[in-house]
């Protein structure tokens, strides 16, 4: 939770005739945050982004930033900027003229002009670009220069749609820490929207995730990543095994589970609680499974034998998976490959045995 | 040697494949045909015309600049061509103010059915050119529904006489029967520009007015230019709109024109005020495009 409340978006809903966007969001985003809405394409978050930039008015509830009421201020009023998702980068103008494109009614002396707009250069590493046309840059420099002429408006909040979406992987990985690097020099509140789970985990402060025009959980990206409270968020951060269970009773600092792919199974208590007899899944991480030799001396909470099926080789780790007996969904199990252990582990349709540890075991409550 | 000769068969396709360009040629070559014998050999024709003088007797031609000669020694002629490129002008311009709101609202603000809009746009091209020119004579004329309407209306007493048969009639009615030729050009150039672009200017603080000078217009530039041309072109030629609404101040170069190869007989002289007005409308055009290109230079 952020220490003071600096975007504060209060039951808001945004429909469009008959389709609700989203429905009834309530977020508190702090001062110098880099926060992410997270979610599948259609679960409103690009629609909670316009709202924040004023381009949608919320049908319901209020939108305060800073302390100031937004939810009907026209964008052009707004102490806030957006970085589009194609980047909107004016064909007409050259670099420099996007840069400055918003600083007309600053109406500064034609030195301080250029001396502004060549440090924002300097700022995205593109000093002497200053002249180039639009359809000369590439789609990197086009996200700077993009980046640029939000900044450059010194916002409270800068918005960034799908920020590295249009890049390719190599270049989208270098952006997400320059995009981290340049927060934190500048220190403004940002708020981006992507659906690629990994993109939020590695750039944000705290990650709300969205479905279906509402918000599931808040947190940070270690929090959602490894004690996720919905099924919906275990399943869409990372790869997750889950299954449906039903508690069958509780037994000291663990709950004692019944699956029917994995039978019973005990997991530790973490802070839910769940009545006996109460349907709610159970989830492993891949990379909290192990598989179990016979000469291994881990003690395993709980174990369980299928054979290999198939692999997905990555170089620095393999995922594995395993086809359960009563059951069409494989298990993944992910191996580092240590000194080639993913390599030879990967090899045929041989039985193994899968162990886990049960703090490793996460309780989902069902939706 | 098998090979080889399969190398024959297959060389009328593979140069097709090698050479995509001759294709392209095939293709156009319907279209180059149709210029060359209905449009360059007419033109080598006209100006081959408008050097001839009669010598007296029928079959006797002589070449000569006397034509040309003759209508600059004409004030009439020459005052009459300037008339026709200033009235052009007007209704260029006046056409692309009209269209402009007209394109603007279908690109922007009409969402669904827009293809039924244009279609109502060009309706009134679905009647003959003639008939348009002679409902604005019944609309603008001296017992015409204006006059009798704001007679109706005991607005005025007796009828205006100054609306129609003279320069302002030729304007509105030619501004009304190129209205579509504006309006799709300029349509098209705004429904391109991408609507994220209008967004971002909104966000980097302008407000409607700014948005529309700074970013709308400037991209819609193309399709204003086309429209521009399109309307200034063909309306100075026109002869058709000025004879039956323009009266005797309204005369334009068409009408000289058409009296030359009609009842002055004298197609010689008709042909060289076609080559004149041709060239001078070259001249205005590039003229314009040279004009356009320094205001760009100077705004961008």
């Amino acid at each position: 939770m952020p220490e003071s409340s600096f975007i504060s978006i209060q039951g808001v809903s945004k429909h469009f005739g008959s389709i609700v966007a989203v429905d009834s969001v309530d977020l508190e985003i702090g001062k110098g945050e880099f926060f992410a809405l997270l979610g599948p394409s259609g679960c409103g978050k690009t629609t909670l982004l316009r709202m924040l930039a004023g381009f949608e008015i919320p049908s319901q509830g209020e939108i305060n930033i800073d302390g100031e009421q937004m939810s009907t201020v026209p964008p052009y009023q707004r102490p806030v900027n957006m970085v589009f998702q194609n980047y909107a980068i004016f064909p007409h103008l050259n670099v420099f003229q996007n840069i400055a494109f918003g600083l007309r009614k600053d109406r500064l002396p034609a030195d301080e002009l250029e001396k502004r707009v060549s440090d924002v250069l300097s700022l995205i590493k593109m000093e002497g670009f200053g002249e180039r046309k639009p359809d000369e840059l590439s789609g990197g420099q086009r996200q700077r220069v993009a980046l640029a002429r939000a900044l450059i408006k010194k916002p409270k909040v800068l918005l960034l749609d799908e920020p590295l979406g249009a890049l390719d992987k190599n270049l989208r990985e270098q952006m997400q820490l320059e995009l981290r690097q340049l927060q934190k020099i500048v220190g403004v509140t940002f708020v981006f929207v992507t659906h690629d789970q990994e993109e939020a985990l590695t750039m944000s402060d705290r990650i709300a995730v969205m479905s279906a025009g509402k918000v599931l959980e808040v947190g940070s990206p270690e929090d959602l990543y490894e004690h996720p409270q919905t099924r919906f968020v275990a399943d869409f951060l990372g790869t997750m095994n889950v299954f449906d269970g039903h508690i069958h009773a509780r037994d000291g600092d663990s709950y004692i589970v019944d699956t029917r792919e994995l039978g019973r199974i005990s997991a530790r208590i973490e802070s839910q609680d769940f009545s006996k007899g109460e349907k709610m899944s159970v989830a492993l991480r891949p990379e909290n499974l192990q598989i179990v030799n016979s000469q291994s001396m881990t003690v395993m909470d709980g174990s369980i034998s299928g054979v290999m099926s198939n692999t997905a080789y990555f170089g620095n780790s393999a995922q594995i998976y395993v086809e359960l007996e009563g059951s069409d969904q494989p298990l993944v199990v992910s191996i580092q490959n240590l000194e080639g252990a993913a390599s030879k582990a990967a090899h045929g349709n041989r039985e193994v045995t899968i162990g886990w540890s049960k703090s490793s075991v996460l309780l989902l409550k069902d939706a | 040697m098998k090979s080889s000769t399969d190398k024959t068969s297959l060389s009328a396709m593979s140069l097709w494949r090698r050479y995509p360009a001759l294709k392209g040629y095939a293709l156009a070559s319907p279209a180059i045909l149709l210029m060359i014998v209905a449009l360059v050999s007419p033109f080598l024709l006209l100006a081959g015309t408008s050097f001839k003088i009669e010598t007296g007797s029928s079959d006797e031609w002589m070449l000569s600049l006397a034509n040309y000669e003759f209508f600059f020694e004409k004030s009439h002629y020459v005052n009459t061509l300037v008339r026709s490129i200033f009235i052009s002008t007007l209704v260029a311009l006046v056409t692309v103010l009209l269209a402009y709101p007209a394109a603007y609202f279908i690109a922007f603000h009409v969402h669904e059915n827009k293809m039924l809009w244009l279609i109502m746009i060009t309706l009134p091209f679905w009647t003959s050119y003639l008939l348009r020119v002679f409902s604005w004579k019944l609309i603008l004329g001296y017992n015409g529904f204006i006059n009798s309407g704001l007679m109706w209306l005991d607005l005025i007493k007796q009828p205006l006489d100054f609306i129609l048969y003279n320069t302002n009639a030729v304007i509105l009615t030619l501004a009304h029967a190129w209205a579509a030729f504006a309006i799709l050009p300029i349509y098209v150039s705004l429904q391109k520009i991408d609507k994220s672009l209008i967004e971002a200017a909104h966000d980097l603080g302008e407000n409607k007015i700014y948005s529309f000078l700074r970013v709308t217009l400037p991209l819609s530039m193309p399709g204003v230019v086309a429209a521009l041309l399109l309307v200034f072109i063909p309306t100075v030629g026109d002869y058709v709109t000025p004879k039956l609404v323009g009266g005797p101040k309204g005369l334009m170069i068409g009408n000289l024109i058409q009296s030359a190869f009609g009842r002055l007989d004298n197609w010689p002289l008709g042909a060289a005020i076609s080559i004149i007005s041709m060239i001078t409308v070259t001249f205005a055009v590039c003229l314009f495009l040279l004009g356009i290109n320094r205001v760009r230079k100077v705004l961008i």
